[in-house]
């Protein structure tokens, strides 16, 4: 539930992108949300409307393009779809799939007026 | 704030440092190089607004994986030790982190920041053992950052470096993803709680190298299985190292403060002059 510093943090990131090339108000924030990024999407959008009031991304529609998460099993070198970090690797049933993808978050892209 | 976990800003609060009682506004961003690139505008949706897009693709943990960086650094000039010690709340990371800092008295200097969203308490356990500590209370967040210890760091540790334990916020979900500078994540998993706990929250299993079993004196009364618990948090971490102890009787403490001692060879902390230093492991526990 840290998703209220991430909120603040992607503030930050508007605020500076406005320092470096003014703009009105933004109206969608896109976000890459990787599936293994321990972030609730519902807790982030929320705290994200809540965090953003006052400031320009005030209202603005929090778009959330999910990154499917990615792993390579240890085991067998097969490089597989990982969905949760406990999982067994599909290919021959091993744990300890390591993580190559889908575990970052990042502010993509804003639209602004 | 939100209003599903409390989460918030503007609380902060870093008791024992003086000076910098309150932390002012969280993530001013750091500047940064990839230019901001404005794609050509288009037009908008509402009434024939203009709109444009900037490419930003800048990483939402990036201001604090900086600053943890650069704690990382100041932490190595100095030859020091950082360990983030992470739990559920009552899992006996304060007990545990007395009973060590009193076994290790005189081997290293040694530091403790104390993360908790009330009260002072913890500070004032570890500085009943004579050992410096600086208390920061969170307010409402559920977790330590980077810049919170960046800010109680400054005459923590002696000039020629030490030990410095990071005591988190007890959560076992946040802290996780939040990178403070420290050389590893020690979680400390208590029998009391679970031996499911790894699989239910694997990031915090997964950030760790190590972990620590606590309250093994307990075994006895609860049903906890060791093996269970130990193949869940390899399931998610198979290089996880793992301990047993009970910082309350002792039991299993020379085993830490034997991988302390391996981490503080590593890191170059300078030991304490004098016999004391040397008596150290012998006359604990």
């Amino acid at each position: 539930m840290h998703e209220m510093s991430l909120a603040e943090s992607i503030r930050g990131i508007v605020e500076e992108a406005r320092e470096k090339s003014p703009f009105g108000r933004v109206r969608t924030v896109v976000l890459a949300l990787g599936e293994l990024a321990a972030v609730e999407p519902d807790s982030l959008r929320f705290c994200f409307d809540a965090v953003m009031k006052g400031g320009p991304a005030e209202g603005a529609e929090l778009r959330i393009e999910a990154v499917p998460g990615e792993g390579r099993c240890p085991a067998c070198a097969s490089r597989v779809a990982l969905h949760a970090l406990y999982e067994p690797c599909p290919a021959c049933g091993a744990y300890g799939v390591e993580v190559t993808g889908g575990n970052r978050m990042q502010v993509l892209e804003l639209e602004v007026e | 704030m939100c209003g599903v976990c409390g989460c918030g800003a503007g609380e902060v609060r870093i008791e024992g440092r003086g000076q910098d009682a309150l932390l002012p506004g969280r993530y001013r961003p750091v500047p940064q190089r990839p230019g901001l690139l404005p794609v050509p505008g288009r037009t908008g949706g509402r009434q024939g607004e203009r709109t444009r897009r900037l490419r930003v693709e800048r990483d939402i943990l990036a201001v604090n994986d900086a600053e943890a960086g650069a704690n990382r650094r100041w932490l190595a000039e100095r030859h020091s030790l950082a360990l983030n010690l992470v739990s559920s709340p009552g899992a006996g990371k304060t007990s545990l982190l007395v009973r060590t800092v009193e076994a290790l008295w005189g081997r290293w200097p040694m530091a403790v920041i104390e993360g908790d969203q009330q009260t002072s308490f913890d500070a004032e356990r570890i500085r009943a053992t004579g050992v410096p500590a600086v208390q920061i209370n969170t307010g409402k967040g559920c977790h330590l950052d980077a810049r919170m210890v960046a800010r109680a760091l400054p005459g923590l540790l002696p000039a020629g470096g030490g030990l410095l334990f990071i005591e988190n916020v007890g959560n076992l979900v946040c802290p996780a993803a939040f990178d403070l500078g420290e050389a590893a994540k020690v979680v400390v998993l208590s029998v009391t709680e679970g031996d499911d706990k790894p699989l239910k929250y694997p990031d915090m299993f997964a950030a760790a190298r190590l972990m620590l079993l606590n309250k093994t004196d307990l075994l006895p009364y609860v049903d906890f299985s060791v093996e269970r618990a130990l193949e869940f948090a390899r399931r998610i971490n198979p290089q996880l190292e793992v301990l047993l102890l009970s910082a309350r009787t002792g039991e299993g403490m020379d085993a830490w403060l034997a991988w302390l001692e391996a981490r503080a060879a590593e890191a170059g902390v300078s030991g304490m002059p004098g016999p004391a230093g040397q008596e150290v492991l012998r006359s604990c526990c």
